[in-house]
């Protein structure tokens, strides 16, 4: 066992509220007739920072496009903080991966994080000085200000991530979903988007992050879901992030090495 | 209908059976090299081709007009068409790298801008003495009746060239469109192999412009290959059996078309190939619509029926009504929704079955049966007997300790 | 040409190409970026059979009932192509060339059946539209603008293609979020509530009835044309999309007038008599428009990969 690095979700976070943040019942899933998530079952506690884990094709994307409402289930009951999840939508924020959006389209990086306000602002009111000053502020939280009139495809992988944080965090959501998003961005920004995701679980949001660094989970998370098409293991990352667990999820694929590596090796 | 039969054994003149036997060869080529088209997701820049050689028609016609020749040679004017459709791939080609517009954009562009001047050439064409009787109208939608000899000869030589050119180019193509990274690290020029697929394309169009016409010859190149999608996953497979999807269709739309003036070739031959994919599309037992609806279905209900069970096991009734709903109908739960005999064992069975498959995960989480296992099969269809006994006395030692 | 001939003669037409392109040029800068490019070329294909069927049932080539039945194919078409699409899991260009070639084969074996050659339906004009005969017959010149018994004998294609313009500009700045929402980012659009399957049916069906609309007007090859060339053309000029409307609004008129007026003149400055097709010269001005942004505009290379590359590219 080691001991010492992660950082505990201890004495500074205050315990997290009876009622969490997004809970998943029975939830199933099959793309055409190939099950993508069978009868999982999930709580995510609110005002923490929570992981999903699991090889690919685990449905890791899935179950955040389910809670999203992006695709039906064909069985499940999703709530955000007790409320049916089709009326809690803009109580969420997402942040897609990256590969999933056309960063040619005509659109700047200003315009990008302004889109986090469309839904409050309704079809028709102008974004006013108030607004302006908000998605100011986002860029300024994730280093991006000086880029604001940049078109998204002419930054990098970490800024254009930025970008996207940004944009959620002007959404004020409670609940704020991540695809994956420290996939190939550099150091620097996967510590200056971590650094803003702790602030927001200080500031008593709850982050869920689709999550493949097995490295970083105990640094990063406070609660975790290892995911492989049916829920693996749930909880606090003491007790569900070990490495009888991690076997399950990747079918024994994972060498013991590794699991020695990310300090998983004595159990 | 001896009409009919006869056009089909090629007994309605000689013409005509040159015709059929051409169109079947294009069909059969059309087919086959379309595949690879739709393989790599490309298969409307065979619209841009065939769009796009409208004013190389026009245009040829006007040059060996103007140098005092028969206007109307078919050669002639298969050689201007091809001209220009060279020209309008290139200009796709061009748009798609050295600009942000994506290959569709291109395609559109150079199609209706191509088309645009061919029909400017051909109303020059009309204003002209020489042109009144130009009938190249017949090159939008193709026209076989009254084609002359060496017309009909040309349409079955270049039907048999473009199937040896299609044969000849055969084992790029597939690499090329399996695996382009493979096919670069292994040699093959790749992008030159796209090029030479497009010339085939190209000839195929321009044979074909005076059978099916230029705005229908597309259809060959596509919907023979959608159709033999539905019956493979092999590209080669995809390939032959799109190219002898395609010469069917050929062959038949050509000679029903022989059989009655009112019933144009091109739109007939188009019109067998959507019926083969509206075929193919429904009743193909893997990909086949049909097949995956049925397959859905059973999906859903196994997926209902655990799901009912899981919640009869922990006593409650199932939350969704859809689950009750299967329970009932499989005689698990009587029309109160209480639990029956049958459906107790059920829950027991599947309780018994989850618990092996967490023990079984926890023991050995590299079993090759679990890297398959959905999630759904009963157990005994997964492991060995020996196997199951062996989980199953652990199970036991494990509640009594 | 003076004026009351160029009112006469000319301005109805003019206008008429001009809107056509507009209503074209507007829905076409969303179908480019949603990579739906050639859905107005599918379109434009199928809207001959729906204008066969309504004449073999109403026996009008003309008026509501050609617009009625070119409205019904193009939603027959759309949602056949949906379905091979969903059904056939096919990647949508090639479900698209299966259902208009289809539909357009059917057309074309109806109208040989039918003999309605003899109402002026053929297949040559159909594509090549008939702009040039659109002409304010009862015009005496510009007064005739402020005259009520002339403006009553306005050609119907006109205030016809005006209100599709209007109606379109409209919904797309009414719907101006949402539809910029899921064009860009289609997960966060659903994410937020936005019915992004209704919005990207809704973007087609807007396609559809300028197309139907301008092809009964216009023929065929100018929406095509209009749908993609004005659109690219502003794509490769600018990285904003309020601006790039601006520029595909522009450049679809410019091409419109330029087009019309070459097809008329044209052949006179190069020493021939009469003039050549109208929709076939807007289209190659388009395309002219295109080739000279593609050459020179601002805009014309995709943004730099990001250092480290594209994740999935």
């Amino acid at each position: 066992m080691r001991t010492g690095l992660a950082i505990p979700p201890g004495p500074e976070l205050p315990p997290a509220p009876a009622e969490p943040a997004l809970v998943i019942r029975d939830l199933t899933v099959t793309w055409g007739e190939r099950p993508a998530l069978i009868s999982v079952d999930a709580a995510f506690p609110a005002g923490r920072l929570s992981a999903i884990i699991g090889p690919n094709g685990a449905g890791k994307s899935t179950l955040l496009k389910a809670v999203l409402g992006m695709v039906r289930p064909l069985s499940g009951r999703i709530t955000v903080a007790g409320i049916p999840v089709a009326r809690a939508r803009d109580r969420i924020a997402y942040v897609p991966q990256r590969a999933s959006v056309d960063w040619d389209f005509p659109v700047r990086v200003a315009d990008v994080v302004e889109m986090g306000l469309w839904r409050r602002l309704g079809l028709l009111r102008r974004a006013g000085p108030a607004e302006r000053a908000r998605v100011a502020a986002c860029l300024d939280r994730v280093g991006m200000a000086e880029l604001a009139g940049r078109q998204i495809g002419r930054l990098s992988g970490g800024q254009q991530q930025r970008v996207f944080l940004a944009r959620a965090l002007v959404q004020e959501a409670e609940l704020i979903l991540l695809d994956e998003p420290f996939a190939g961005v550099d150091a620097a920004t996967e510590r200056a988007v971590i650094g803003v995701l702790k602030d927001l679980r200080a500031e008593g949001r709850t982050v869920i992050v689709v999550h493949h660094d097995l490295a970083t989970v105990r640094d990063y998370f406070d609660h975790v879901l290892l995911l492989n098409r049916c829920s693996v293991a749930e909880g606090p990352v003491a007790q569900a992030f070990t490495a009888d667990a991690l076997q399950q999820t990747y079918g024994g694929r994972l060498p013991a090495a590794y699991l020695g590596q990310i300090g998983l090796g004595g159990q | 209908m001896t009409g009919l039969a006869d056009a089909l054994m090629l007994g309605a003149g000689w013409n005509a059976a040159l015709v059929t036997i051409g169109a079947a060869l294009l069909g059969g080529a059309a087919g086959a090299v379309g595949s690879f088209l739709f393989l790599r997701g490309r298969a409307l820049i065979s619209d841009a081709i065939a769009h796009a050689t409208l004013p190389g028609v026009g245009l040829a016609f006007l040059i060996m007009a103007g140098l005092g020749g028969d206007g109307r040679n078919l050669a002639g004017l298969m050689a201007g068409a091809a001209a220009t459709a060279l020209l309008g791939v290139l200009a796709v080609e061009a748009i798609g790298r050295r600009t942000r517009l994506t290959e569709d954009a291109a395609i559109g562009a150079a199609l209706s801008v191509f088309f645009g001047a061919g029909l400017v050439i051909l109303t020059v064409i009309q204003s002209l003495p020489a042109g009144r009787q130009a009938g190249l109208e017949g090159f939008l939608l193709g026209a076989t009746a009254g084609m002359l000899l060496h017309e009909a000869l040309i349409v079955a030589i270049g039907g048999a060239m473009a199937v040896a050119a299609v044969w000849a180019l055969r084992r790029p193509m597939i690499l090329a469109a399996f695996d382009p990274g493979f096919a670069t690290a292994t040699g093959w020029p790749v992008r030159r192999v796209d090029l030479a697929m497009l010339a085939v394309v190209l000839a195929i169009t321009v044979i074909g412009l005076k059978i099916v016409g230029l705005v229908l010859i597309v259809a060959l190149l596509i919907i023979p290959p959608a159709a033999a999608r539905f019956w493979t996953e092999r590209a080669v497979g995809m390939a032959a059996i799109a190219g002898a999807l395609g010469a069917a269709a050929g062959w038949v739309g050509t000679a029903i078309s022989a059989t009655a003036p009112a019933l144009p070739t091109g739109p007939i031959i188009v019109l067998t190939c959507a019926a083969l994919f509206a075929v193919s599309l429904l009743v193909a037992p893997q990909r086949g619509a049909l097949a995956a609806l049925v397959r859905h279905r059973l999906m859903r209900r196994r997926v209902l029926q655990r799901q009912g069970l899981l919640a009869m096991a922990r006593g409650v009734p199932a939350a969704d009504p859809a689950a009750r709903a299967v329970l009932r109908g499989e005689g698990l739960i009587d029309a109160a929704g209480q639990a029956t005999a049958a459906g107790r064992a059920a829950a027991a069975r599947l309780m018994r079955d989850e618990a092996r498959r967490a023990l079984l995960r926890r023991l050995r989480p590299d079993h090759p049966a679990l890297q398959s296992d959905d999630g759904l099969t009963p157990i005994d269809a997964l492991l060995a007997t020996d196997e199951i006994a062996d989980l199953d006395r652990r199970l036991m030692r494990g509640a009594g300790s | 040409m003076n004026g009351a001939e160029f009112v006469q003669l000319s301005l109805t037409p003019l206008l008429i190409g001009v809107l056509a392109a507009v209503a074209c040029a507007l829905p076409g800068n969303f179908l480019i970026l949603r990579r739906q490019a050639l859905i107005g070329d599918a379109i434009s294909h199928v809207v001959l059979p729906g204008i066969v069927v309504a004449f073999l049932l109403s026996g009008q080539a003309t008026g509501p009932a050609m617009l009625a039945g070119a409205a019904g194919a193009a939603l027959v078409a759309v949602v056949l192509i949906e379905l091979v699409r969903r059904l056939g899991r096919i990647e949508p260009g090639a479900a698209m060339g299966v259902v208009f070639t289809a539909m357009f084969a059917l057309g074309v074996l109806l109208l040989e059946q039918s003999d309605s050659s003899a109402v002026h339906l053929d297949v040559e004009h159909a594509l090549m539209g008939n702009l040039e005969s659109l002409i304010w017959f009862d015009a005496e010149g510009w007064h005739s603008v402020a005259d009520p018994v002339a403006l009553a004998a306005l050609t119907p294609e006109l205030p016809r293609m005006a209100a599709v313009c209007l109606l379109l500009a409209l919904t797309l700045r009414l719907f101006w979020r949402p539809l910029v929402l899921s064009t860009f980012d289609e997960g966060f659009a659903a994410g937020q509530g936005y019915p992004v399957r209704v919005i990207g049916l809704g973007i087609v069906v807007m396609a559809a009835l300028a197309a139907v609309v301008a092809f009964d007007a216009v023929g065929a090859i100018i929406p095509i044309a209009m749908f993609i060339c004005p659109p690219g053309a502003a794509r490769l000029m600018t990285d904003r999309l309020g601006a790039q409307l601006a520029w595909s609004v522009a450049f679809g008129a410019v091409a419109a007038v330029a087009g019309y007026l070459l097809a008329g003149h044209g052949p006179a400055l190069i020493g021939l008599d009469g003039s050549v097709s109208a929709a076939g010269m807007i289209a190659v001005t388009s395309g002219l428009i295109l080739g000279l942004a593609c050459l020179f505009g601002p805009r014309r290379g995709r943004a730099a990969a990001p250092p480290g590359g594209r994740a999935g590219a």
